[in-house]
């Protein structure tokens, strides 16, 4: 009983630690500009089975593309087991799914496989951020904090699957040495077990709680720690995926305020009327956190800085500064920075500062050749380009600021109809004496 | 052997005479300016004639799509753009549009239609190909002495719009020596030219993108580098330019590949 109310509280401060988070996090999405519509569920749902579930954009690099793969398959399975502990733990029960009968030993037994494949792609990964220099992981917005966090993370991942191997494997010692029937199966923990033969009963059942309540604190402390962590990726990316933009790569939003600007100017009944006053004025592109649209926010949220998309950036493999994950970022640090202030102050506070200019420069966003090579190899199907368009159009349609070459483009395209200077009346000079040959038959 | 003229046909002087073609051909600004690729658009005119489409161009009344200005953050003028084009394709009453410029073709297919144009937008490499399919386009493989070719996907046909298929087609098609890039299809690189950066120098850095696109290239060793995209194609022949190539390897766009096949 004492059990059953320990756990009681600790869940109930770890719910309520984990709403207050959400809350703070809801609080700032409501700043965010909106995006486009969800609708489509039935090709959503296939794009989160694909991508999300088949982890196909992470197979784009094969050998480390498939622990992580192992990693996710693996969290998906433990969830069903740690649900079971939740509802144990509160109820005072005993391995309580066991009436699943044999789905419940497949599960119990990839479950235990899968903690030790964990474990090792865990280590891995480890090994190659602290002893590899893998140039993936570097980068001006890789700072000490970035590459901490990460450790941090994957560090206690580990503990996670440590500990649920040395309860599993307790629960068999434990349960073989009173004569119980073994609920589930459990491969390497059966193998594990021989570790503790020595032990007597009472001790492996210790062992067996100090086991299952570090494995489950740790769950609640991880799952309260995530939410400030690049690591809130185990949350928010397969939501993500399931929110993804649906249409091509190619395309860029329309602005629909514009539309109605262009359309009044280009009709002549309405071109010099002056527009309603109390029509609301909407700032053009993405100045700040706040003027970027709630996707641009969860895809922030989503990222946990792995840098695929960085690394094939062709301005930055070419040396330049932009890197489309650090823009990611500087949207999600600018909303940690900004959003509580706005949230506190309203939606006309000031710092003085903005996400352009202090967290990204104009020689950043102008770099990008809009190739679409980052959002293409985004495992959860972040969209950098549409936002670094989004600053553009700030930049251009707010501020009139763009490189010099560019505003004569936009000059000649207005003046000529061609970006280059020439008169479109030199327009079918490609096409005077045309000849071709007549093939033989 | 017998030559022709082609009369390239404008869509205003068919209207006068009551005629209206099936597609418009959209020439695009670097087909009539650039003058590298109004060798590429003379090529593929050929082929239209020769397969006897049913076409005609714009001419003095084509105007930019608006893609450079809306790429380089000007929603304002590109919209201008778009809308005076709708206008101009209503009183037309235009259905199909076959590009050549991938970023003309991007536009079209999936932006205009948010202003209300909406069109059957077919790129020349998809035209070219489905003509292949129904065996009115046939390539002889010993025309181009089997060189090595490699192809550069543009980003605008590739990733933007998943067309990475046709123009391999075609190319095998054209010679049995094709050969893959390492970095390729959707793991192309950009050849650096796309979102208006084709209009300015690049931002500071150590190398330029067309300088790594074209080590890449240079690495199959390839007789041909095909391209399908005026700016690629801009940045390619600077590339070999750059690299001291441009005497023992061409650039060529799909489209002159084909003329040059069918000997026309």
């Amino acid at each position: 009983m004492i059990k059953q109310i320990v756990f009681a509280i600790a869940l109930l401060i770890t719910l309520g630690a984990f709403t207050f988070t959400i809350l703070r996090i809801v609080s700032f999405f409501k700043l965010t500009k909106k995006a486009f519509p969800v609708r489509d569920f039935g090709k959503r749902f296939g794009v989160m089975m694909e991508v999300a579930f088949g982890q196909t954009k992470i197979f784009r690099r094969p050998v480390i593309g498939f622990l992580h793969a192992l990693v996710f398959w693996g969290f998906c399975v433990i969830l069903i087991g740690s649900v079971e502990m939740v509802i144990d733990g509160l109820f005072g029960t005993e391995k309580v799914l066991k009436f699943l009968g044999l789905f419940y030993d497949i599960i119990m037994a990839s479950g235990d496989i899968f903690a030790l494949l964990i474990a090792i792609s865990i280590l891995v990964f480890l090994f190659r951020r602290v002893f590899l220099h893998i140039k993936r992981f570097e980068g001006i917005e890789m700072k000490k904090i970035s590459h901490l966090d990460a450790n941090i993370a994957l560090s206690i991942i580990l503990f996670l699957m440590l500990s649920l191997l040395g309860m599993n494997s307790a629960y068999y010692s434990h349960t073989t040495l009173v004569g119980g029937t073994i609920q589930g199966v459990y491969p390497v923990s059966k193998f594990l077990s021989t570790v503790f033969s020595g032990l007597s009963a009472d001790s492996t059942l210790v062992q067996y709680e100090i086991f299952w309540w570090m494995h489950i604190l740790l769950i609640f402390l991880f799952a309260n720690m995530l939410p400030y962590s690049k690591h809130f990726h185990v949350f928010m990316s397969v939501p993500n995926v399931f929110l993804s933009r649906l249409e091509p790569l190619g395309k860029l939003t329309n602005m629909d305020n514009v539309t109605r600007e262009v359309k009044l100017m280009m009709d002549p009944n309405t071109a010099f009327a002056t527009p309603a006053a109390d029509a609301p004025i909407e700032r053009f592109g993405v100045k700040d956190a706040e003027d970027a649209s709630w996707k641009n926010y969860f895809d922030s949220l989503a990222c946990t800085e792995c840098g695929r998309c960085t690394s094939v950036c062709p301005a930055n493999i070419t040396g330049k500064k932009l890197s489309p994950r650090k823009v990611i970022m500087d949207l999600r640090a600018r909303m940690k920075e900004k959003g509580p202030m706005l949230v506190r102050n309203g939606k006309d506070y000031t710092d003085n500062k903005s996400l352009i200019r202090d967290y990204i420069s104009e020689e950043e966003l102008w770099a990008c050749t809009t190739c679409n090579a980052c959002a293409k190899e985004c495992p959860i199907n972040i969209n950098h380009p549409t936002l670094i368009v989004d600053m553009r159009r700030y930049l251009v349609m707010e501020e009139g600021s763009a490189p010099g070459e560019l505003k004569a483009v936009f000059s000649n395209i207005e003046n000529n109809g061609a970006p280059w200077q020439y008169s479109s009346e030199d327009r079918l000079l490609w096409a005077v004496d045309l000849e071709m040959n007549i093939p033989i038959r | 052997m017998e030559t022709r003229k082609i009369q390239v046909p404008v869509m205003a002087d068919l209207f006068g005479k009551g005629e209206k073609p099936e597609y418009l051909f959209w020439v695009g600004c670097a087909g009539a300016y650039d003058d590298r690729y109004k060798k590429v658009v003379r090529a593929f005119t050929k082929i239209l004639t020769h397969l006897n489409v049913s076409f005609a161009v714009l001419g003095k009344e084509e105007s930019c799509t608006g893609d450079p200005a809306r790429r380089a953050g000007n929603e304002m003028l590109y919209q201008m753009q778009a809308l005076q084009n709708i206008e101009i394709f209503k009183m037309y009453e235009v259905k199909k549009i076959i590009t050549i410029c991938p970023h003309c073709f991007n536009i079209f297919k999936n932006e205009y239609p948010d202003l209300g144009g909406v069109y059957e937008v077919i790129s020349y490499v998809q035209l070219l190909d489905k003509f292949m399919d129904e065996g009115k386009l046939k390539l002889d493989a010993s025309k181009l002495k089997n060189d090595r070719i490699t192809y550069h996907d543009p980003c605008y046909l590739g990733r933007a719009n998943d067309i990475y298929d046709e123009p391999r087609s075609i190319l095998k098609s054209l010679t049995t020596n094709y050969i893959e890039m390492e970095r390729s299809k959707s793991f192309a690189l950009c050849c650096g030219a796309g979102g208006a950066q084709m209009f300015k120098e690049a931002e500071k850095g150590n190398k330029e993108v067309f300088i790594e696109r074209t080590e890449d290239a240079l690495k199959t060793n390839p007789k041909i580098i095909a391209t399908a995209c005026p700016f690629c194609m801009t940045m390619m022949t600077d590339g070999l330019k750059y690299k001291n190539k441009e005497e023992e390897i061409k650039n060529c766009d799909i489209a002159e590949l084909i003329a040059i096949s069918l000997e026309l």
